[in-house]
């Protein structure tokens, strides 16, 4: 369903992804593992068009379902980002904005998307939080952002994604800000999305665990390259990159190497 | 393991209360004792609120416990004032978890290592650069960076530079927060691996603040396990994939995303949040998130208790001998006063 076809993405002329190639069907999860400055959220944020300060696709082409997204009209792209195509991004909280409760900002979500009235917009919302399983929607629904924890942002952040029900999922390092047991029910939860509306997404994380377990093919870059691609079995026990393997290496394990 | 005359720093019944709205308070510590020894590591674990940043902020004398006392070689550190207890930050030093917010952005390298030396009129001027030079060697960056500015340095550079400059006073204790978590795991590697060096060089104790337990328990000796300002374990680190014994560390082992897991088998994680720490439970604070709750748990509060030496765990389960044992552990509890 998502097909990126060598695909360039330069920075005022300086290419920052170089040859990227990834197809993705639907119902999968894809990992996008590299160290920072590597260019993994330069390759996500391409997919939705929103690359930011001046980035362009100068190489090669995107297609979702079959048609290119690079001649996409402002239009189009209204009309793709949020229903089909949602994204969710590290700290969920700082999308938002932090003066007004959160069921305005999700009611005006929906109706931007959707024809219906505010209270149908606004019990659609508290579906969608319980959904995720943050109980007494309602009250999420009343109150700031900053009033809520991390974990509970971030669920915020994939019910607003989830909303419509999207063909396609990207998040970027969704669990890096969280704690490990948050962590935990997040990752699960993302997992649970792809069984119940075959939702196919892209993660983005520099946590080789996170990406090992929830994926069905994992990408590491570096330097704005692909060094190394493959299921998760041959990621972690068959690489032949250097680099892979000094990654995992690096990567602390319960009951792993011991400095002292 | 722990050699009593190797005691550097001893925290007794500390306890910190924040006054917040409606007359309420919020206990962030509540009645730690925990101890650091030369040349050893001790890692505090938790989840983000539970205190422990709160905790090590009281070793620096960034900030004073509402009650209990720290000893350090037998002196009493929240009681120092003025003169005395500024000469006294040059034996405990610290690294924060974001070096740029760190450093002044406008102070070369140089000045940025040198500083804490010449507040306290250690060195002149005119040695500046060979003692930056000498540091940066240490932590294994090259002498040129001296004359850099932060801004010109990646966030592994800058990390070692804190370091530099933690340690440029030859302290005797270094508490380090989450010092590892902004960078990339090679990168973190790097600089575990420099910590353990400078470590055994030095006979450094470290307080270490982190919430990856894979990554703590592989470099720390000691691992005291956190939850709503109460230390409910602690754990020689050798021993915690063994017997790891209090629900709580459990959880968190449980939930840690590992290559080498078992990928066929689900996650395991606590379901709900850690309550607020302004409504801590009476009775054990991890009540309404154990697996194993007994009527007990909600009436009292566990004590720590000595499994081994050097493992205490704060748990009712663990009470009577034996008690954890027994299916009807319950009924077992349920009669102790």
């Amino acid at each position: 369903m998502l097909e990126l076809k060598d695909v360039t993405i330069s920075y005022k002329n300086r290419p920052t992804v170089k040859n990227f190639n990834l197809s993705l069907e639907q119902g999968k999860i894809c990992s996008i593992v590299g160290e920072s400055g590597s260019g993994k959220t330069t390759v996500i944020r391409a997919v939705l068009g929103l690359l930011a300060g001046g980035g362009k696709v100068t190489e090669g082409d995107i297609l979702f379902e079959g048609k290119s997204l690079l001649k996409n009209t402002r239009e189009e792209w209204r009309k793709l980002r949020g229903t089909d195509i949602s994204m969710i991004f590290q700290d969920s909280g700082a999308m938002t904005n932090q003066t007004r409760v959160i069921g305005k900002q999700f009611v005006e979500y929906i109706r931007t998307h959707e024809d219906i009235s505010k209270k149908d917009a606004w019990d659609k919302g508290i579906k969608m939080l319980e959904r995720m399983r943050l109980p007494s929607g309602d009250n999420i629904m009343k109150s700031y952002p900053f009033q809520l924890s991390g974990g509970m942002r971030q669920r915020v952040g994939i019910a607003m994604a989830m909303t419509f029900q999207p063909k396609l999922l990207l998040a970027d390092e969704p669990t890096s800000a969280l704690d490990v047991t948050t962590q935990a029910q997040i990752v699960r939860q993302m997992m649970e999305l792809r069984d119940e509306y075959k939702t196919s997404i892209i993660v983005v994380t520099h946590n080789l665990g996170v990406a090992a377990y929830m994926s069905d093919f994992i990408v590491v870059m570096k330097d704005g390259e692909i060094v190394d691609a493959g299921g998760r079995d041959h990621i972690l026990h068959r690489s032949e990159s250097e680099y892979t393997k000094g990654l995992l290496d690096a990567v602390p394990s319960l009951g792993g190497v011991r400095y002292v | 393991m722990f050699d009593e005359k190797d005691l550097i720093l001893d925290a007794k019944h500390v306890t910190r209360k924040f006054p917040a709205s409606n007359n309420r308070t919020l206990v962030a510590c509540n009645d730690i004792n925990l101890k650091l020894y030369k040349g050893k590591t001790l890692g505090l674990v938790g989840e983000s609120g539970c205190g422990k940043s709160t905790f090590m902020r009281f070793l620096v004398s960034l900030d004073t416990p509402t009650e209990g006392e720290i000893y350090f070689h037998g002196k009493d550190i929240t009681k120092m004032k003025g003169e005395e207890l500024r000469q006294n930050r040059q034996k405990i030093q610290m690294v924060f978890q974001d070096p740029s917010g760190s450093f002044n952005p406008k102070m070369k390298i140089r000045d940025i290592i040198c500083e804490p030396l010449m507040n306290f009129n250690r060195i002149r001027k005119s040695e500046k650069d060979a003692v930056a030079r000498k540091y940066l060697e240490l932590v294994d960056l090259p002498g040129d960076f001296a004359d850099r500015y932060p801004h010109s340095m990646s966030g592994g550079q800058r990390q070692r530079i804190a370091i530099a400059r933690a340690i440029v006073l030859e302290p005797e204790v270094v508490v380090m927060d989450e010092a590892t978590c902004a960078l990339d795991v090679s990168v973190q590697k790097t600089i575990i691996e420099l910590i353990v060096k400078l470590q055994k060089e030095k006979n450094i104790a470290i307080g270490f603040i982190a919430h990856d337990l894979g990554l703590i328990q592989s470099f720390a000796h000691q691992i005291a396990v956190m939850y709503l300002g109460n230390i409910v374990e602690v754990i020689p680190a050798e021993e915690l994939n063994k017997s790891a014994s209090h629900p709580y560390t459990k959880a968190l082992m449980g939930a840690i995303f590992d290559i080498n897991m078992d990928f066929t088998k689900k996650i395991e994680s606590i379901e709900s949040e850690a309550p607020s720490p302004l409504d801590v439970p009476t009775g054990c604070p991890f009540q309404d998130r154990c697996e194993h709750y007994m009527e007990i748990c909600k009436q009292v509060r566990p004590t720590r208790i000595e499994l081994e030496p050097g493992h205490e765990v704060a748990c009712h389960l663990f009470e009577k001998e034996g008690c954890h044992l027994h299916e009807d552990h319950c009924d077992v509890c349920r009669e102790m006063p």
